[in-house]
Protein backbone atom coordinates (compact mmCIF):
# COMPACT_ATOMS: atom_id res chain seq x y z
CA UNK A 1 0.00 0.00 0.00
CA UNK A 2 1.11 3.51 -1.07
CA UNK A 3 -0.16 5.21 1.99
CA UNK A 4 -0.01 4.46 5.61
CA UNK A 5 -0.93 6.62 8.63
CA UNK A 6 -0.64 6.72 12.35
CA UNK A 7 -3.04 8.21 13.97
CA UNK A 8 -2.22 8.93 17.61
CA UNK A 9 -5.04 9.98 20.42
CA UNK A 10 -2.90 10.86 23.42
CA UNK A 11 -4.77 10.55 26.77
CA UNK A 12 -5.67 13.58 28.68
CA UNK A 13 -4.71 14.07 32.37
CA UNK A 14 -7.91 14.30 34.83
CA UNK A 15 -6.82 17.92 35.62
CA UNK A 16 -6.02 19.41 32.61
CA UNK A 17 -7.40 22.53 31.17
CA UNK A 18 -8.58 22.69 27.71
CA UNK A 19 -6.55 24.58 25.53
CA UNK A 20 -5.30 24.57 22.26
CA UNK A 21 -5.69 25.52 18.67
CA UNK A 22 -9.15 23.86 18.26
CA UNK A 23 -10.64 26.51 20.22
CA UNK A 24 -12.37 26.33 23.95
CA UNK A 25 -15.79 24.17 24.07
CA UNK A 26 -13.77 21.44 22.25
CA UNK A 27 -14.04 18.30 24.17
CA UNK A 28 -12.02 16.23 21.75
CA UNK A 29 -8.41 14.98 23.14
CA UNK A 30 -5.60 16.23 21.07
CA UNK A 31 -5.17 15.24 17.47
CA UNK A 32 -1.40 14.04 16.33
CA UNK A 33 -1.05 12.36 12.62
CA UNK A 34 2.19 11.29 11.25
CA UNK A 35 1.70 10.35 7.39
CA UNK A 36 3.47 8.06 5.00
CA UNK A 37 5.46 6.31 7.76
CA UNK A 38 5.68 2.69 5.75
CA UNK A 39 7.22 3.08 3.00
CA UNK A 40 7.10 -0.92 3.04
CA UNK A 41 6.14 -3.30 5.11
CA UNK A 42 8.96 -4.51 6.08
CA UNK A 43 7.00 -8.29 7.70
CA UNK A 44 3.93 -9.92 7.94
CA UNK A 45 1.86 -11.68 10.90
CA UNK A 46 -0.97 -13.47 10.92
CA UNK A 47 -3.57 -14.32 13.80
CA UNK A 48 -6.95 -15.76 14.47
CA UNK A 49 -9.07 -12.94 15.17
CA UNK A 50 -12.68 -13.30 16.76
CA UNK A 51 -15.40 -12.49 15.71
CA UNK A 52 -15.90 -8.84 17.13
CA UNK A 53 -12.81 -8.05 15.31
CA UNK A 54 -14.19 -9.35 12.41
CA UNK A 55 -17.36 -7.24 12.81
CA UNK A 56 -15.32 -4.38 13.26
CA UNK A 57 -13.65 -4.88 10.08
CA UNK A 58 -16.74 -4.83 8.08
CA UNK A 59 -17.98 -1.77 9.38
CA UNK A 60 -14.68 0.31 8.36
CA UNK A 61 -14.67 -1.92 5.13
CA UNK A 62 -18.30 -0.92 4.16
CA UNK A 63 -17.44 2.95 5.35
CA UNK A 64 -14.22 2.83 3.00
CA UNK A 65 -16.72 1.50 0.10
CA UNK A 66 -19.18 3.82 0.52
CA UNK A 67 -17.04 6.69 -0.23
CA UNK A 68 -14.18 5.21 -2.75
CA UNK A 69 -14.67 5.69 -6.33
CA UNK A 70 -14.16 1.88 -7.18
CA UNK A 71 -15.63 2.82 -11.07
CA UNK A 72 -12.65 4.75 -11.68
CA UNK A 73 -10.40 1.36 -10.95
CA UNK A 74 -11.79 -1.77 -11.87
CA UNK A 75 -9.46 -5.04 -11.07
CA UNK A 76 -8.16 -3.02 -8.14
CA UNK A 77 -7.63 -4.46 -4.87
CA UNK A 78 -7.45 -1.44 -1.99
CA UNK A 79 -5.52 -2.90 1.18
CA UNK A 80 -6.55 -0.99 4.41
CA UNK A 81 -4.30 -2.60 7.01
CA UNK A 82 -4.78 -0.92 10.33
CA UNK A 83 -2.50 -1.75 13.36
CA UNK A 84 -3.72 -0.84 16.95
CA UNK A 85 -0.91 0.86 18.75
CA UNK A 86 -2.22 1.62 21.89
CA UNK A 87 -5.95 1.88 23.03
CA UNK A 88 -7.12 4.45 25.35
CA UNK A 89 -10.53 4.84 24.44
CA UNK A 90 -12.46 5.52 21.44
CA UNK A 91 -10.88 2.96 19.18
CA UNK A 92 -13.42 2.35 15.98
CA UNK A 93 -13.38 6.15 15.51
CA UNK A 94 -9.70 6.11 15.73
CA UNK A 95 -9.41 3.20 12.87
CA UNK A 96 -11.97 5.18 11.22
CA UNK A 97 -10.10 8.46 10.99
CA UNK A 98 -6.94 6.35 10.19
CA UNK A 99 -8.53 4.42 7.58
CA UNK A 100 -9.68 7.80 5.79
CA UNK A 101 -6.41 9.79 5.99
CA UNK A 102 -4.61 6.62 4.74
CA UNK A 103 -6.83 6.48 1.89
CA UNK A 104 -5.70 10.10 1.18
CA UNK A 105 -2.10 9.81 1.77
CA UNK A 106 -2.37 7.51 -0.98
CA UNK A 107 -4.47 9.29 -3.59
CA UNK A 108 -7.38 7.44 -3.43
CA UNK A 109 -10.30 9.34 -5.22
CA UNK A 110 -13.15 9.58 -3.04
CA UNK A 111 -16.25 10.99 -3.13
CA UNK A 112 -16.23 12.75 0.34
CA UNK A 113 -14.05 12.53 3.35
CA UNK A 114 -15.57 10.47 6.67
CA UNK A 115 -14.63 10.57 10.10
CA UNK A 116 -15.09 8.61 13.04
CA UNK A 117 -16.43 10.27 16.61
CA UNK A 118 -17.43 8.27 19.47
CA UNK A 119 -19.82 9.39 22.19
CA UNK A 120 -20.50 8.03 25.77
CA UNK A 121 -23.63 8.58 27.78
CA UNK A 122 -23.34 8.51 31.64
CA UNK A 123 -25.65 7.00 33.98
CA UNK A 124 -27.50 10.40 34.83
CA UNK A 125 -27.21 11.08 30.96
CA UNK A 126 -24.91 13.36 30.23
CA UNK A 127 -23.14 13.55 27.28
CA UNK A 128 -18.89 12.94 27.21
CA UNK A 129 -17.37 12.94 23.38
CA UNK A 130 -14.46 10.79 22.98
CA UNK A 131 -14.19 8.75 25.84
CA UNK A 132 -11.18 7.47 27.63
CA UNK A 133 -11.14 3.42 28.10
CA UNK A 134 -12.57 3.91 32.10
CA UNK A 135 -15.01 6.37 31.08
CA UNK A 136 -16.07 3.87 28.14
CA UNK A 137 -16.26 0.75 30.67
CA UNK A 138 -18.69 3.11 33.29
CA UNK A 139 -20.79 4.17 30.48
CA UNK A 140 -24.22 3.59 30.08
CA UNK A 141 -24.36 3.29 26.31
CA UNK A 142 -21.33 4.29 24.25
CA UNK A 143 -22.39 4.99 20.41
CA UNK A 144 -19.71 5.17 17.70
CA UNK A 145 -21.00 7.22 14.36
CA UNK A 146 -18.93 7.80 10.91
CA UNK A 147 -19.66 11.08 9.43
CA UNK A 148 -18.92 11.98 6.30
CA UNK A 149 -17.64 15.86 5.34
CA UNK A 150 -20.20 16.99 2.61
CA UNK A 151 -23.22 17.13 4.29
CA UNK A 152 -22.34 14.94 8.07
CA UNK A 153 -24.76 12.57 6.99
CA UNK A 154 -24.46 9.63 9.28
CA UNK A 155 -22.68 6.90 7.28
CA UNK A 156 -22.00 4.14 10.00
CA UNK A 157 -22.78 3.67 13.65
CA UNK A 158 -22.59 1.04 15.65
CA UNK A 159 -23.66 1.13 19.62
CA UNK A 160 -23.43 -0.59 22.77
CA UNK A 161 -26.34 -0.03 25.99
CA UNK A 162 -29.29 1.25 26.04
CA UNK A 163 -30.22 4.66 25.07
CA UNK A 164 -33.64 6.40 24.24
CA UNK A 165 -34.05 8.16 20.75
CA UNK A 166 -33.76 11.60 22.16
CA UNK A 167 -30.50 10.56 22.82
CA UNK A 168 -30.16 9.31 20.25
CA UNK A 169 -30.96 12.64 18.46
CA UNK A 170 -28.63 14.69 20.69
CA UNK A 171 -25.52 12.18 20.22
CA UNK A 172 -26.03 12.63 16.80
CA UNK A 173 -25.83 16.69 17.05
CA UNK A 174 -23.15 16.21 19.42
CA UNK A 175 -21.13 14.35 17.11
CA UNK A 176 -22.09 16.07 13.73
CA UNK A 177 -20.52 19.40 15.69
CA UNK A 178 -17.65 17.86 16.74
CA UNK A 179 -16.83 16.44 13.25
CA UNK A 180 -16.19 19.83 12.02
CA UNK A 181 -12.80 19.71 14.52
CA UNK A 182 -11.55 16.82 12.92
CA UNK A 183 -12.58 17.81 9.38
CA UNK A 184 -10.24 20.79 10.18
CA UNK A 185 -7.47 18.48 11.59
CA UNK A 186 -7.09 16.88 8.26
CA UNK A 187 -7.24 19.96 6.18
CA UNK A 188 -4.68 21.05 8.73
CA UNK A 189 -2.30 18.52 8.32
CA UNK A 190 -2.59 17.64 4.77
CA UNK A 191 -1.07 21.28 4.29
CA UNK A 192 1.79 21.14 6.82
CA UNK A 193 2.58 17.46 4.75
CA UNK A 194 2.20 19.46 1.26
CA UNK A 195 4.29 22.44 2.10
CA UNK A 196 7.15 20.55 3.79
CA UNK A 197 7.71 18.69 0.28
CA UNK B 1 -56.96 -16.67 -24.61
CA UNK B 2 -55.60 -13.90 -22.46
CA UNK B 3 -52.63 -16.14 -21.30
CA UNK B 4 -51.51 -16.16 -24.75
CA UNK B 5 -51.53 -12.35 -24.77
CA UNK B 6 -49.70 -12.04 -21.93
CA UNK B 7 -46.59 -14.64 -22.38
CA UNK B 8 -44.28 -12.11 -24.41
CA UNK B 9 -44.85 -8.89 -21.38
CA UNK B 10 -43.95 -11.93 -19.24
CA UNK B 11 -41.30 -13.31 -21.13
CA UNK B 12 -39.93 -9.42 -21.42
CA UNK B 13 -40.42 -8.90 -17.95
CA UNK B 14 -38.13 -11.97 -16.55
CA UNK B 15 -35.44 -10.48 -19.23
CA UNK B 16 -35.63 -7.17 -18.05
CA UNK B 17 -35.71 -8.81 -14.51
CA UNK B 18 -32.41 -10.43 -15.00
CA UNK B 19 -30.46 -7.96 -17.18
CA UNK B 20 -31.42 -4.37 -15.43
CA UNK B 21 -32.37 -5.39 -12.11
CA UNK B 22 -31.82 -1.37 -10.60
CA UNK B 23 -33.96 -0.39 -13.18
CA UNK B 24 -36.50 -2.52 -12.51
CA UNK B 25 -37.06 -1.99 -9.16
CA UNK B 26 -36.78 1.65 -9.76
CA UNK B 27 -39.66 1.46 -11.58
CA UNK B 28 -41.74 -0.09 -8.70
CA UNK B 29 -40.15 2.26 -6.29
CA UNK B 30 -41.78 5.30 -8.37
CA UNK B 31 -45.25 4.15 -7.97
CA UNK B 32 -43.90 3.32 -4.01
CA UNK B 33 -44.76 0.02 -4.08
CA UNK B 34 -42.58 -3.31 -4.59
CA UNK B 35 -42.05 -6.19 -7.34
CA UNK B 36 -43.65 -8.67 -4.75
CA UNK B 37 -46.57 -6.27 -4.48
CA UNK B 38 -45.57 -4.61 -0.40
CA UNK B 39 -45.78 -1.36 0.42
CA UNK B 40 -42.28 0.51 0.88
CA UNK B 41 -43.50 0.02 4.91
CA UNK B 42 -45.09 -3.45 4.94
CA UNK B 43 -43.04 -6.34 6.44
CA UNK B 44 -43.89 -10.25 4.97
CA UNK B 45 -45.76 -12.73 6.65
CA UNK B 46 -44.26 -13.58 9.88
CA UNK B 47 -44.82 -16.83 11.38
CA UNK B 48 -43.79 -18.63 14.25
CA UNK B 49 -43.39 -22.01 15.95
CA UNK B 50 -42.26 -22.42 19.28
CA UNK B 51 -41.07 -25.49 20.87
CA UNK B 52 -40.30 -27.63 17.63
CA UNK B 53 -37.31 -29.20 19.09
CA UNK B 54 -38.05 -31.51 21.70
CA UNK B 55 -34.76 -32.48 22.50
CA UNK B 56 -33.80 -28.88 22.95
CA UNK B 57 -34.45 -26.79 26.60
CA UNK B 58 -36.12 -23.85 23.91
CA UNK B 59 -35.81 -23.54 20.90
CA UNK B 60 -38.77 -21.44 17.90
CA UNK B 61 -39.08 -21.23 14.35
CA UNK B 62 -39.37 -17.98 12.65
CA UNK B 63 -40.24 -17.08 9.25
CA UNK B 64 -40.08 -13.60 7.53
CA UNK B 65 -41.25 -14.58 4.13
CA UNK B 66 -39.10 -16.87 2.64
CA UNK B 67 -36.34 -16.35 5.17
CA UNK B 68 -36.13 -19.42 7.61
CA UNK B 69 -34.26 -19.02 11.06
CA UNK B 70 -34.34 -21.71 13.78
CA UNK B 71 -32.94 -21.33 17.06
CA UNK B 72 -32.42 -24.14 19.56
CA UNK B 73 -31.45 -23.29 23.08
CA UNK B 74 -29.15 -25.88 25.21
CA UNK B 75 -28.47 -25.55 28.74
CA UNK B 76 -25.66 -27.00 30.34
CA UNK B 77 -23.42 -26.37 33.45
CA UNK B 78 -20.06 -24.53 33.44
CA UNK B 79 -17.92 -22.98 36.34
CA UNK B 80 -19.05 -19.13 36.53
CA UNK B 81 -16.36 -16.87 35.21
CA UNK B 82 -13.79 -15.88 37.69
CA UNK B 83 -14.47 -11.96 37.58
CA UNK B 84 -18.13 -12.32 37.78
CA UNK B 85 -18.75 -15.32 40.35
CA UNK B 86 -22.56 -14.89 40.50
CA UNK B 87 -23.25 -14.62 36.51
CA UNK B 88 -24.15 -17.55 33.67
CA UNK B 89 -23.30 -17.09 30.12
CA UNK B 90 -25.54 -16.55 27.10
CA UNK B 91 -23.38 -17.60 24.32
CA UNK B 92 -25.06 -17.23 20.66
CA UNK B 93 -23.69 -18.50 17.17
CA UNK B 94 -25.37 -17.97 14.37
CA UNK B 95 -25.26 -20.23 11.63
CA UNK B 96 -25.40 -19.33 7.66
CA UNK B 97 -25.03 -23.08 6.05
CA UNK B 98 -24.75 -23.58 2.23
CA UNK B 99 -28.31 -25.09 1.95
CA UNK B 100 -30.03 -21.26 3.15
CA UNK B 101 -28.61 -19.98 0.11
CA UNK B 102 -26.17 -20.49 -2.77
CA UNK B 103 -23.50 -17.68 -1.70
CA UNK B 104 -22.35 -19.35 1.53
CA UNK B 105 -20.09 -22.19 1.15
CA UNK B 106 -19.05 -24.68 3.46
CA UNK B 107 -15.89 -24.72 6.04
CA UNK B 108 -15.63 -22.08 8.72
CA UNK B 109 -17.39 -19.68 9.31
CA UNK B 110 -17.98 -16.66 7.18
CA UNK B 111 -18.06 -13.06 7.69
CA UNK B 112 -21.60 -12.60 7.60
CA UNK B 113 -22.43 -15.49 9.88
CA UNK B 114 -19.70 -13.75 11.99
CA UNK B 115 -21.06 -10.20 11.97
CA UNK B 116 -24.53 -11.79 12.63
CA UNK B 117 -23.00 -13.36 15.82
CA UNK B 118 -21.39 -10.98 17.20
CA UNK B 119 -24.41 -8.70 16.49
CA UNK B 120 -26.88 -11.08 18.12
CA UNK B 121 -24.31 -11.03 21.21
CA UNK B 122 -24.71 -7.65 21.00
CA UNK B 123 -28.15 -7.26 21.55
CA UNK B 124 -28.28 -9.72 24.24
CA UNK B 125 -25.54 -8.04 26.18
CA UNK B 126 -27.15 -4.59 25.50
CA UNK B 127 -31.03 -5.03 25.77
CA UNK B 128 -30.47 -7.12 29.15
CA UNK B 129 -33.07 -9.71 28.01
CA UNK B 130 -31.71 -12.19 30.89
CA UNK B 131 -30.00 -11.13 33.85
CA UNK B 132 -27.02 -13.13 34.15
CA UNK B 133 -27.12 -13.57 37.95
CA UNK B 134 -30.67 -15.12 37.49
CA UNK B 135 -28.29 -18.30 35.89
CA UNK B 136 -26.27 -18.46 38.86
CA UNK B 137 -26.70 -22.18 40.77
CA UNK B 138 -24.07 -21.93 43.23
CA UNK B 139 -21.66 -18.63 43.29
CA UNK B 140 -18.33 -18.79 42.28
CA UNK B 141 -19.22 -22.82 41.35
CA UNK B 142 -22.12 -23.95 39.07
CA UNK B 143 -23.75 -21.67 37.06
CA UNK B 144 -25.94 -22.20 33.36
CA UNK B 145 -24.83 -21.88 30.48
CA UNK B 146 -27.39 -21.74 27.25
CA UNK B 147 -25.63 -21.63 24.43
CA UNK B 148 -28.29 -20.68 21.46
CA UNK B 149 -27.73 -22.00 17.77
CA UNK B 150 -29.36 -19.59 15.33
CA UNK B 151 -29.76 -22.10 11.74
CA UNK B 152 -30.64 -20.12 8.84
CA UNK B 153 -32.57 -22.76 6.68
CA UNK B 154 -33.50 -20.22 3.84
CA UNK B 155 -31.55 -16.86 3.28
CA UNK B 156 -34.04 -14.49 1.39
CA UNK B 157 -32.81 -11.00 3.13
CA UNK B 158 -33.30 -9.44 6.22
CA UNK B 159 -31.59 -12.32 8.04
CA UNK B 160 -31.05 -10.05 11.97
CA UNK B 161 -34.49 -9.50 12.01
CA UNK B 162 -35.66 -13.53 12.23
CA UNK B 163 -32.36 -14.03 14.29
CA UNK B 164 -33.64 -11.37 16.60
CA UNK B 165 -36.85 -12.77 16.93
CA UNK B 166 -35.99 -16.04 16.40
CA UNK B 167 -33.66 -15.85 19.77
CA UNK B 168 -36.71 -14.10 21.61
CA UNK B 169 -39.03 -16.73 21.13
CA UNK B 170 -36.62 -19.73 22.03
CA UNK B 171 -35.47 -17.78 25.23
CA UNK B 172 -39.24 -17.48 26.30
CA UNK B 173 -39.56 -21.17 25.82
CA UNK B 174 -36.83 -22.21 27.71
CA UNK B 175 -37.73 -24.34 30.97
CA UNK B 176 -34.58 -24.91 33.49
CA UNK B 177 -34.93 -27.60 35.42
CA UNK B 178 -34.49 -27.04 39.60
CA UNK B 179 -31.40 -27.97 40.57
CA UNK B 180 -29.54 -28.48 44.38
CA UNK B 181 -26.20 -28.93 45.09
CA UNK B 182 -26.02 -31.45 47.74
CA UNK B 183 -24.39 -30.83 50.72
CA UNK B 184 -22.68 -34.22 51.77
CA UNK B 185 -21.57 -34.86 48.26
CA UNK B 186 -20.71 -31.34 46.79
CA UNK B 187 -22.49 -32.93 43.79
CA UNK B 188 -25.38 -31.43 41.82
CA UNK B 189 -28.70 -32.90 41.82
CA UNK B 190 -30.90 -31.71 39.08
CA UNK B 191 -34.90 -32.65 39.60
CA UNK B 192 -36.32 -32.69 35.36
CA UNK B 193 -39.98 -32.72 37.22
CA UNK B 194 -39.67 -29.13 38.51
CA UNK B 195 -39.01 -26.89 36.07
CA UNK B 196 -39.01 -23.07 35.79
CA UNK B 197 -39.88 -20.65 32.70
CA UNK B 198 -36.16 -18.31 32.18
CA UNK B 199 -36.85 -14.66 33.48
CA UNK B 200 -37.71 -12.43 30.20
CA UNK B 201 -37.21 -8.48 31.27
CA UNK B 202 -37.62 -7.02 27.94
CA UNK B 203 -38.30 -7.78 24.72
CA UNK B 204 -36.30 -6.19 21.54
CA UNK B 205 -36.97 -6.57 18.12
CA UNK B 206 -35.15 -5.75 15.41
CA UNK B 207 -36.46 -3.87 12.20
CA UNK B 208 -34.24 -4.11 9.12
CA UNK B 209 -34.09 -1.48 6.40
CA UNK B 210 -32.47 -1.11 2.92
CA UNK B 211 -31.26 2.07 1.37
CA UNK B 212 -31.81 2.64 -1.78
CA UNK B 213 -30.23 5.01 -4.22
CA UNK B 214 -28.84 7.26 -1.08
CA UNK B 215 -32.38 8.43 -0.43
CA UNK B 216 -35.05 6.00 -0.36
CA UNK B 217 -35.90 3.66 2.67
CA UNK B 218 -37.50 0.70 2.17
CA UNK B 219 -38.58 -1.93 5.32
CA UNK B 220 -37.44 -6.05 5.54
CA UNK B 221 -35.92 -6.30 2.40
CA UNK B 222 -35.88 -9.38 0.50
CA UNK B 223 -32.45 -11.05 -0.57
CA UNK B 224 -32.39 -9.25 -4.14
CA UNK B 225 -33.33 -6.17 -2.80
CA UNK B 226 -30.41 -6.68 -0.34
CA UNK B 227 -28.03 -6.98 -3.26
CA UNK B 228 -29.26 -3.75 -5.31
CA UNK B 229 -29.48 -1.26 -2.18
CA UNK B 230 -26.80 1.16 -1.34
CA UNK B 231 -26.43 0.49 2.78
CA UNK B 232 -28.71 -1.43 5.66
CA UNK B 233 -29.69 -0.16 8.59
CA UNK B 234 -31.02 -2.64 11.56
CA UNK B 235 -32.44 -0.71 14.32
CA UNK B 236 -33.26 -2.89 17.88
CA UNK B 237 -35.58 -1.67 20.37
CA UNK B 238 -37.23 -2.86 23.36
CA UNK B 239 -41.09 -1.84 24.54
CA UNK B 240 -40.05 0.91 26.19
CA UNK B 241 -38.67 2.64 22.93
CA UNK B 242 -35.34 2.14 24.18
CA UNK B 243 -32.85 1.37 21.60
CA UNK B 244 -30.44 -1.93 22.04
CA UNK B 245 -29.05 -1.25 18.87
CA UNK B 246 -28.39 0.79 15.82
CA UNK B 247 -26.52 -1.47 13.31
CA UNK B 248 -25.40 0.57 10.66
CA UNK B 249 -22.45 -1.20 8.84
CA UNK B 250 -21.18 1.94 5.97
CA UNK B 251 -23.35 2.33 3.14
CA UNK B 252 -25.21 5.84 1.87
CA UNK B 253 -25.38 8.38 4.05
CA UNK B 254 -28.85 8.90 6.32
CA UNK B 255 -29.40 12.60 8.05
CA UNK B 256 -31.07 12.89 10.93
CA UNK B 257 -34.76 13.04 9.82
CA UNK B 258 -34.33 10.32 8.05
CA UNK B 259 -33.88 8.25 11.32
CA UNK B 260 -36.48 9.66 13.15
CA UNK B 261 -38.65 8.33 10.22
CA UNK B 262 -37.05 4.48 10.86
CA UNK B 263 -37.33 4.97 14.71
CA UNK B 264 -41.09 5.18 14.36
CA UNK B 265 -41.75 2.62 12.14
CA UNK B 266 -39.38 0.06 14.59
CA UNK B 267 -41.93 1.28 17.18
CA UNK B 268 -44.76 0.21 15.32
CA UNK B 269 -42.93 -3.47 14.23
CA UNK B 270 -42.14 -3.88 17.88
CA UNK B 271 -45.98 -3.57 19.06
CA UNK B 272 -46.83 -6.10 15.78
CA UNK B 273 -44.27 -8.62 16.79
CA UNK B 274 -44.99 -7.89 20.79
CA UNK B 275 -48.98 -9.09 19.72
CA UNK B 276 -47.61 -12.05 17.58
CA UNK B 277 -45.27 -13.85 20.27
CA UNK B 278 -47.99 -13.50 23.17
CA UNK B 279 -50.92 -14.81 21.05
CA UNK B 280 -48.39 -17.90 20.36
CA UNK B 281 -47.54 -18.33 23.82
CA UNK B 282 -50.94 -17.93 25.25
CA UNK B 283 -52.13 -21.24 22.58
CA UNK B 284 -48.87 -22.76 24.35
CA UNK B 285 -50.30 -22.73 28.08
CA UNK B 286 -52.86 -25.60 28.15
CA UNK B 287 -50.43 -28.09 26.72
Amino acid sequence: MDGAMHTDAKSRAETGTESGPRGPGCSLRHFACEQNLLSRPDGSASFIQGVAEKSREQLIRNTCEAVVLGALHPRTSITVVLQVISDAGSLLACCLNAACMALVDAGVPMRALFCGVTCALDSDGTLVLDPTAKQEKEARAVLTFALDSVERKLLMSTTKGLYSDAELQQCLAAAQAASQHVFRFYRESLQRRYSKS
Amino acid sequence: MLRFINLPQIYFNTCFRTVEPLDYYRRFLKENCRPDGRELGEFRTTTVNIGSISTADGSALVKLGNTTVICGVKAEFAAPPADAPDKGYVVPNVDLPPLCSSRFRSGPPGEEAQVASQFIADVIENSQIIQKEDLCISPGKLAWVLYCDLICLDYDGNILDACTFALLAALKNVQLPEVTINEETALAEVNLKKKNYLNIRTHPVATSFAVFDDTLLIVDPTGEEEHLATGTLTIVMDEEGKLCCLHKPGGSGLTGAKLQDCMSRAVTRHKEVKKLMDEVIKSMKPK
